[in-house]
């Protein structure tokens, strides 16, 4: 007897239904779904400070309450959450170079030379009872406050969107607009938890 | 009724289905790469808030994930809850987790952890304060308050 024609071909046809099985299971199992949020850094734990009111001058000061019914205390007045935004970017900016509004440094920034970098904060206070939504619409807001106003500074020096900038002139105008929200610790006022 | 018959007869030369594994194969390919299989089961209801400022959360693998939600499970009651990894876990234990995390990690990158707050918009902020306090402590300062792209004014 003869072994002849060496080993019979396996049949590659049912390889496509094999693959179609695989592909239609990673095709339930994929979740394309991007994590995006607000990056936001805390302050570092300093017990021994935490009790210390550290000396910031009132004009220099922005103050964000918001109390146990979501509602806000902006500089001290009813706030409203649309109107935010445009407080807040009146308030870091101070182009009128305003009494009340914060002070001006002359900073030696790259690209602008001698600026007028004012010495904002930003403070957002919240009460126990706060619902984290609206916490979250008003952190959204700040953040938008800078964003935008870094985003007119972009256009107007660089002619782009901050976004496309290089990394040394994106640096430049954080420089002149840093982030500065400080997240106190809430006021436990609005009773229960 | 002849005119169809007659075309019929000519037929069309078969299209060659000797390709088709291999597109297949392409496409499966793709999906295995892209594939982020769905490491925990959550045990809460986790419904983001909704933000227009948001950033892309780079590099999966140096995120550690906190949730806070209502527990899907009515006989746990109605109060927020934290779960960490697969199971509901107290204020207390967040400490423990973030080191197990660092452990996990190679210690070059242990700077660059971020800690991704699923926080339902339902909460109230004391679970959150407390949970952010408890972070500072153990020197986890790089957060990411998960939330979706919000397409609508306010």
């Amino acid at each position: 007897m003869r072994r002849s024609k060496g080993v019979p071909e396996v049949n590659a046809g049912s390889m496509a239904d094999i693959a179609f099985l695989l592909l239609i299971f990673f095709l339930v199992a994929t979740t394309m779904d991007v994590d995006t949020g607000l990056a936001r850094m805390l302050p570092p734990w300093q017990p021994d400070l935490e009790q210390k009111d550290v000396d910031i001058k009132q004009r220099n000061i922005f103050l964000v309450l918001i109390n146990s019914q979501d509602r806000l205390l902006v500089e001290g007045e009813w706030g409203d959450i649309r109107q935010l935004r445009k407080q807040a970017k009146e308030f870091i900016a101070n182009a009128a170079d305003k009494e009340t509004l914060p002070e001006k440094e002359n900073v030696e920034v790259p690209y602008f030379g001698n600026y007028p970098v004012s010495k904002q904060i930003i403070s957002l206070q919240n009460d126990r009872s706060t619902s984290y939504d609206m916490y979250m619409k008003v952190q959204n807001e700040l953040v938008a406050a800078y964003n935008e106003l870094r985003e007119e500074l972009a256009q107007q020096k660089f002619g782009t969107s901050f976004d496309k900038l290089p990394e040394d002139q994106k640096k430049a105008i954080q420089t002149i607009y840093p982030q500065r929200i400080s997240e106190a610790e809430p006021k436990n006022v609005g009773g229960n938890k | 009724m002849a005119k169809f018959s007659r075309k019929g007869k000519g037929g069309m030369p078969g299209i060659s289905t000797a390709s088709l594994p291999d597109i297949i194969f392409m496409l499966l390919f793709f999906f295995m790469v892209t594939t982020v299989m769905r490491e925990v089961e959550l045990k809460i209801n986790v419904k983001t808030p909704e933000a227009t400022e948001i950033k892309k959360l780079e590099k999966k693998s140096l995120v550690s994930y906190i949730y806070i939600g209502k527990p899907k499970n009515k006989s746990l009651g109605d109060e927020p809850r934290i779960q960490l990894n697969d199971q509901l876990a107290r204020i207390s234990d967040i400490a423990n987790y973030i080191i197990a995390e660092r452990e996990a990690r190679n210690e070059a990158e242990v700077p660059f952890l971020t800690t991704s707050l699923k926080v339902d918009k339902e909460t109230k902020m004391g679970i959150v304060t407390d949970l952010k306090l408890e972070l500072r402590k153990v020197n986890a300062l790089k957060i990411n308050y998960s939330t979706k792209k919000r397409f609508n004014e306010l």
